[in-house]
Parts: structure tokens; sequence; C-alpha cells
């Protein structure tokens, strides 16, 4: 068996007579006879480290990692600078529990309230909390923090990422909160049915920008349509649209959400990912989850500390705003060193660069396999195509090392980031037009 | 120290993202706000966090007894093998026949996981313990309304319960009977019998509990609230007393929510990213969030239970966090897991014992794995309160256990040696905590003063909270 135990059995037995007692089993006594599992525990015997590789190895092994990805549909796969993994890796940041003992933890501190600097410029927002599990479950917390006594029901845009739907209708139905999902027109949401839905009790409406098929939103007008019936304006952002696009403050949003994972995180079959979160000034006290904020020592010097915690559930229990204890603190670290390595510069050239790309492709499309595009609105980096048959054309993809786009109602939702090249894209045109076409 | 925004200088860069190779294509409206980041250069920014990580105490820093917390050492193995391009480069959405491997992860740690709870399926969806709480009572909540059972609206939690119980309950719509503990700590029997009733919609209960006791009259407890109709849940926050030994499903528990980053051994990340697997008995299944893994004729899919609460988080929770999991788990097998139990229940033991002829121990028998002081006397005597002596633990290159939790008891310090540490760390730990205790009644000023080796000195809590600067401005 592998063991990270070092007491040896000579100090076990110094342990055992300085408690006084004979052996271990006599700490157990509280334990009801005959319930104790240890000789019959139907699980594996330990092996050695050099053994456990070579089985998580083999499983790892038995997943098809493609050179070329071209799909996106919330989770994206964009370059991740080295210097943010040898940063992230470090074993301090990584082992380290949450900054309680704020006078040995300023660089966890500190970090956070970088990252909420540096997430507030890219949103353009007041304030950001240090992160929420993902960006899900940020969306589910953002729709928590609008209900009031008379505004109980919420609005989310069918043009959201389906898993982003159905986490906030989970948390919905957990604060019998009413959902009402607002159709879509031409794979935008449909502004004229959400103003005629929207009534006295409306709280909020979600809007994703760019949405789940990749077009842009007209966000102004909704945003004065949900004003307009008093409600609170919730947009859920692709961060790096956000290098180049109107920010959801200029939108007019008072809660901006999203998925932190384009910010420098791996894929990983879906997580650890982070969901970032941020409001306007007005709304701070209802953020839920962990706040670095800044303050001063007994000697008068700069540092930071946890903030905030009036609201939560370690103080107030039952009446907290969320039940979150911790943050995706690592996750939102490498986000921090991300933006920094990025910078200004390199967060609009990747934006660029996907927009550019997105639209060579979606040209490519249209001109060599005459698919056409099925919604015509401006787009950033995905974008749904007509398919005459997507089985075929996404088997022949994987059979060449290329993840095809995503099915969705009828045809493909594509993506394409910064790090596809150009001759990637031509060669998967070919490969279609080749195997599929001929 | 400075802050990244006060480090660089303008046009600094890294050269990371190369030129467009296709014609260029820009959105009609652009951000009119400037975006600011920082401006460095690649050393200059190695230098910032590598001094940041200079102020951070990691596992590897030193002793690390964080009661109910469970700071073990973080094996490396699972870092190297949640870093496998295998895994990391696996796109969540791709066809099921391309991630075989990550699903069989999937499945093994649940078939695991159910094993040494006694449970009879799990999802691995919840990304941290509380997150798992907030599922276990979707579940309780999702079975009720199944069976038209609408008028169960109450939810039983000790006084001694971590708050995210009560958050947790309340956010899945339910409201709150507190009930409190019996002088030996554990459930109070009659407070219990009086508190369900035919609104009872269950209980929640960790065992052993905040204040490191296996509570004696656990089948007792569970039988009650399954007489009165309710549900039982386990909050799996101090599995490691037990983990191999003693199962919650045995126990009389329905559900089991665990956390990854705990009793199995993966890092926390300075508060996350952590992992919070819910496991329920059979009549529950149905109602997991989905999708859920499956395993037929050597093949792993994912389908979505009958009756599902849904998703409580996108695709397929922390998977980095569950394969590092597994790899412990493989690692200490079916008889590493219960030694390592025994040696943190040993430990803990031995660290109360040495302290307890000083220290007040407000409950007087053997403890699991962790123990709590109460610094009540102390404090009356010295001025010297339970944050006085963790700040003074400071300057002798300690972290402070738990203080003021649980909360039931005045000036708490909670205890959790963990089996990760020596012999030798711990009775240098305590030859530091019997001098601090010396220093309170000699120099009790010096440990009001304390800490005044750290990179900072005592924060301003205060004023942080009533003047909030929550972002840097220039």
């Amino acid at each position: 068996m592998g063991t990270y135990v070092p007491t040896t059995p000579a100090e076990q037995d110094q342990m055992l007579a300085e408690i006084g007692i004979s052996s271990v089993d006599e700490l157990y006594a509280n334990v009801p006879a005959g319930m104790t599992i240890c000789d019959r525990l139907s699980l594996p015997e330990g092996i050695s480290e050099l053994a456990v590789r070579a089985a998580v190895t083999s499983m790892a092994d038995k997943n098809k990692v493609f050179r070329t990805i071209l799909r996106g549909a919330g989770a994206y796969n964009h370059f991740i600078p080295s210097v943010v993994r040898s940063i992230t890796s470090r074993e301090e940041f990584m082992t380290a529990y949450t900054p309680y003992q704020a006078e040995i933890s300023q660089g966890i501190l500190q970090a956070i309230f970088e990252y909420q600097t540096m997430i507030c410029m890219l949103t353009g927002m007041d304030a950001s909390n240090a992160s929420v599990y993902d960006g899900a479950t940020a969306a589910a917390e953002a729709v928590t923090m609008c209900r009031d006594r008379k505004r109980v029901k919420a609005f989310i845009s069918s043009c959201s990422n389906p898993e982003v739907i159905q986490t906030v209708q989970t948390y919905c139905f957990g604060s019998d909160t009413e959902l009402v999902i607002v159709p879509a027109k031409n794979g935008r949401t449909d502004a004229g049915a959400l103003e005629s839905m929207l009534g006295d009790d409306a709280a909020c409406f979600y809007l994703q920008q760019p949405n789940y098929f990749g077009q842009m939103e007209d966000a102004s007008g909704i945003s004065a349509i949900v004003h307009a019936a008093g409600a609170k304006f919730i947009m859920g952002v692709n961060p790096i649209a956000c290098a180049v696009m109107r920010t959801p403050f200029e939108y007019g949003a008072d809660i901006a959400v999203g998925e932190g994972q384009p910010l420098g995180l791996s894929m990983s079959f879906g997580g650890p990912y982070l969901g970032f979160m941020t409001c306007v000034k007005s709304m701070i006290r209802r953020l839920p989850g962990r706040i670095a904020g800044q303050t001063t020592d007994a000697d008068g010097a700069r540092g930071f500390v946890l903030t905030l915690t009036a609201r939560e559930q370690h103080i107030r229990r039952e009446k907290a705003s969320s039940n979150i204890c911790s943050n995706q603190a690592l996750c939102a670290f490498t986000a921090g060193v991300y933006m920094t390595a990025m910078g200004e510069k390199g967060m609009r050239q990747a934006a660029l660069l996907c927009v550019s790309k997105a639209h060579y492709l979606a040209g490519c499309i249209r001109k060599e396999l005459g698919w056409k595009l099925k919604y015509d609105g401006e787009f950033f980096h995905e974008f749904v195509t007509e398919c005459p048959c997507p089985e075929k054309v996404l088997q022949v993809l994987e059979d060449n090392g290329i993840l095809g786009g995503l099915p969705v109602d009828g045809g493909i939702l594509w993506c394409v980031t910064e790090v596809v090249t150009k001759a990637e894209l031509d060669r998967a045109v070919d490969i279609i037009k080749g195997g599929v076409l001929i | 120290m400075k802050l990244i925004f006060e480090c660089g200088s303008d046009g600094q860069h890294l050269s990371l993202i190369p030129p467009c190779d296709v014609p260029e294509v820009m959105l009609k409206e652009t951000r009119e706000q400037p975006l600011e980041l920082p401006q460095v250069c690649e050393n200059e920014l190695t230098r910032h966090y590598t001094a940041l990580s200079k102020r951070v105490y990691g596992i590897n820093d030193g002793f690390y007894p964080l009661g109910s917390c469970t700071m073990k050492y973080n094996p490396k193995i699972n870092d190297d093998m949640a870093a496998l391009p295998g895994f990391t480069a696996v796109h969540p959405l791709q066809p099921e026949a391309t991630v075989q491997g990550c699903l069989e992860v999937l499945c093994k740690a649940e078939k695991y996981l159910c094993e040494i709870t006694g449970m009879d399926a799990m999802t691995m969806q919840p990304a941290a313990g509380a997150h798992g709480e907030f599922t276990g009572m979707m579940l309780i909540k999702a079975y009720l309304r199944d069976r038209g059972d609408t008028g169960r609206t109450k939810i039983i939690i000790p006084d001694s319960a971590h708050g995210t119980n009560p958050a947790s309950a309340v956010m899945a719509g339910f409201s709150v009977i507190n009930v409190c503990s019996g002088p030996d700590g554990g459930v109070d029997l009659e407070s219990l019998k009086a508190a369900v009733g035919p609104d009872t919609a269950g209980l929640m209960l960790t065992n052993p509990n905040t204040l490191g006791l296996f509570d004696r009259n656990i089948l007792e407890i569970t039988r009650i609230v399954h007489e009165a109709g309710g549900l039982c849940y386990y909050d799996g926050a101090n599995l490691n007393a037990i983990s191999g030994i003693v199962r919650p499903g045995d126990m009389g528990f329905d559900i089991v929510h665990l956390n990854l980053h705990k009793t199995f051994s993966t890092p926390h990340g300075g508060g996350g990213p952590g992992s919070g697997p819910v496991g329920c008995k059979e009549h529950l299944v149905c109602f997991l969030p989905g999708p859920i893994t499956a395993e037929a004729d050597g093949l792993y899919k994912q389908v979505m239970p009958a009756k599902s609460i849904g998703r409580v988080k996108a695709f397929n929770g922390n998977f980095l966090v569950v394969v590092r999991a597994l790899t412990y788990i493989l690692t200490l097998g079916r008889d590493g897991l219960p030694d390592a139990s025994r040696h943190a229940v040993l430990h803990a033991n031995y660290m109360m014992s040495r302290l307890k002829g000083t220290y007040d121990m407000p409950y007087d028998t053997f403890c699991m794995h962790e123990f709590v002081m109460s610094l009540d006397r102390l404090h009356r005597e010295t001025g010297v309160s339970a944050l006085d002596i963790t700040k003074g633990l400071l300057d002798y290159g300690l972290h402070p256990p738990t203080m003021y939790f649980p909360t039931i008891v005045h000036e708490a310090l909670l205890v959790e040696p963990t089996e990760t540490e020596s012999k030798a760390a711990i009775d240098e730990a305590v030859e530091v905590f019997l001098k601090l205790y010396e220093t309170a009644k000699t120099d009790p000023g010096k440990l009001h003063n304390a800490p005044v080796t750290t990179p900072v000195r005592r924060l301003d809590e205060v004023g942080a909270a009533r003047n909030p600067i929550l972002k840097y401005e220039k």
C-alpha cells in the first residue's frame, strides 16, 4: 500500500503511551459495535507511485486529443502563455488554504485584489468578487441577487448557453423563483417578446453576449427594455470578446458575469474553471462570495483582507446571501496572471484573431461548401451553418484529428480561436470537400 | 510591496500572439472604456508573482493544524496526473467515444467513493462542499415533491454545525430548526425528538461533529429522523477520521457530500478549486444532477437520471480535482485509507494529551481527528484571547488552528494535525503552544502586539469593511 504517514511503529507506541491506551481501536470506542468496515472494504489494494502513474496515464491515453479544435459552446481552446503555467503551479499558491490568516496570506489576497481590478477593467463594472465556481453558477447567483419580495420572476434568453439555463433553472427551483425563458428570433433574443413579457414582478433578465450561437445581441436596446420594466439587467459575457466589444457597463448592465476559462485555463473536460462576477456600485453589498479589500496594518502599511463578510454564511448562517464559502482562488489567480501577461495589446490581438479567423472560416464554408449561415447577424468567434450531413462531416474531420463544430438545432455551431492557423482552416474545409461532398 | 499596476512602464509587453494571417475583421461597435491592464515584461511579471508567493503560507511551509479543513500533505504525483495532456487538452463536449478515459476516471471515482461512504450512486458535479450541501438539499426537495409531501419544509441542524449548512438549506427553500448539543457535545436526543414532526424534511449532520467527537447515538439519531419521515444528510467535512473505517451509509444517512480537497488530499488552491461530490442511496438516485457516468460492456457513457434536479454546474464538475483524488485512492487503497484515518485520530489525541495539562479541553474524552480547546479561562485571567494566541503562533512560523469555531465553545481553537505530520513536527508545535501559554501569563502585551515577524502586522478589518476599496485606482 502507498502511504503518506510518516509515523513509525516506535513513534506510534510512544504516542499511545502518552495518551494512556494500548491500541488505536480504543479511540473509536464511540462507534457502534459491528459497524466498522475496514476488513471488508471492497477497494483495490494500494500501489506504488510508479504503478499508479502507469494506471492513471493509461486512462488519459484512452482520450483523443485533437490537434485542431473548431468547437466552443462554453469551453474554448485559447493560447496559454508558458509563464502562466509556470507561475500558477507554484506550490505556495496551490496548497494554501483560504486566506483567513491575513498576515501570512498577503500573496493570495493581493493576487485576488489584482484579479478583481482586472476583471473590473475588462467589464467596465464597478466591483468584482473573488470568483465563484463557474460561469453557469455565476449566472444563477446573479439571478438570486435581484430577487426581492415583489419581484419574484426571473427571465433568461433562450439564446444563452443551455448548460447555463439548466443551472439557473436548478437554483430557481431551490429558491422557488419562477424562471421564464424568452424566445429567439433569427438566432437572437426576441426583444419584442421580451418587452411584452416583463411585468411588475420581473426581477431580472439574463442576456448572453455574444450569445450561444455566436451572435452579437442588441444589448443596448434590450438594456433599455429591461430597465423600463424596473428589472435588473444581467449580462453573461465572454471575457476575450470583452477586450474589444462594448463593455457590459457601456451596455447598461447592473450585473455582469461570465465563464472565466478563456483567461488562461485549459479545457480539462470541463473544470476546474471560474465564474467571474461583477456589479455596479449600488449592488455591492448584495454580491455573494469572497471579496478582497485594501486596508492598512498596525504600522499603517498597505495590506489586504477578505472583507464585507457580514454578507456571508459563517456570520449570517441561514440569513446569508449565499452559502458559498470559497472561490476558485487558484483559477482566479491564473486569470489574473493571464491578463497581466497578455496585457491590453495581447488581449486585443487575440480577440482580433478570433473574429477575423471565424469570419474567414465562415466565408470558406459558404463559398467552398455552399452551406449558408443560419443567422445573418454580426458574430464574434462562433457561428452556425447549415449542414446537410453533420454526422458524416464531423466523423471525417475527427478521422483527420480535427474536432469540428457542435451539432445544434439543424446545423453546426463552429468556433475559431487565435490558436488555429489559416492553413488548418483551409485543410479542414478541404477535408470536408474531399471526404463528404465528392 | 507594489501592486502589478505599479510595476513596469508604458509600452512594456510580452510577445505572445502572432499577426493575423487572414483578412482582418472587427466588430462594428467597440468599447470606449479604456483597457488599462498592466504593462510589464516577462521578467518583471515573474518577479512580481514570485514575491507574492513568498507572502503565502502553503502546506510545504510548515505545520497547518486548521481544524475542520484537513490540511494534509498534497502528493505531487496527483498534480502530475492532473497535468497529463490526455486530460487537460480534452474539450468537455467531445464525442463520448473520444473521452472514454475521462469517463473512466469519473466512473471509477464514483464507484470507490460509493464504497467508502456506503452510498449507491454519486455525482461529481458539485464544485465544493457548500455546493454539495445545496445539491443534497435539492435532492431532498425533489424527493419530497415527487411524493407530493409538500408539508415537509424544515431542516434540522445542530448548533455546532458549519454556517454553510443553514445557508444551503435556505437556498433550497427550506427553513431551519436549530437543535442544541448535549453536555457531551453530541446531539441532544430530547431536543431532537422535540424538533421532529410532520414538517421535518431532514437533518444535516457532521459526524464526527465540529467538536471532533463521534456521536455515540448516531443510529438513534438517524432512526428518530427517519421515523418522523425525514431524510438524513451527512456533511462529509470530517470524513478524514473515519474513511475506510465506518460508513455514513451504515450510520443511516441517505445523502452524503465529500470534500475531495480535505479527505482525498487534493490541494486547496488558496480557497479553491475544490470538489464536493454528492452520493445518495437508491431511493434518491433518480433525482441526482446529471449527467452521471455509467458503464456497460466496457464502454462508458453519460446518462441523465430520470427525475434529475437538473444541473448544478456546467459540464462535469471540477474534473482535474477528481483525477487527483482518484490517484490518491489508488495509491492508498483498501489498507492505506483506514490507516491514514487511524493515524489522523492518533495524532490528534496525542497532541491533545500533551496540551491538556495546560490548555482547557471543554470535552473530557478522546477525540477523533481534531479537538477543540477553550481559551475562555486564559482570556479572563490574562486578557489574552484565542485571536492573540493565533497571532503569536504566526511569529513562530506555524499556521494557527481554526479560531472561534465551533461557535458553541467560547474562545475556541479547533486543532487538526492530520496524519501526514510527523511526531517531531507535532512535538515542536506543542512546545510552541506551551510557550505561548507561558507568555500569556508573563507578558500578555507581547501577544496583543503579535505578529511582528510577518510581512504585514494586524490589519484593520473594520476599516476595510466600512470604506470598501475593492480594486486599484490610479
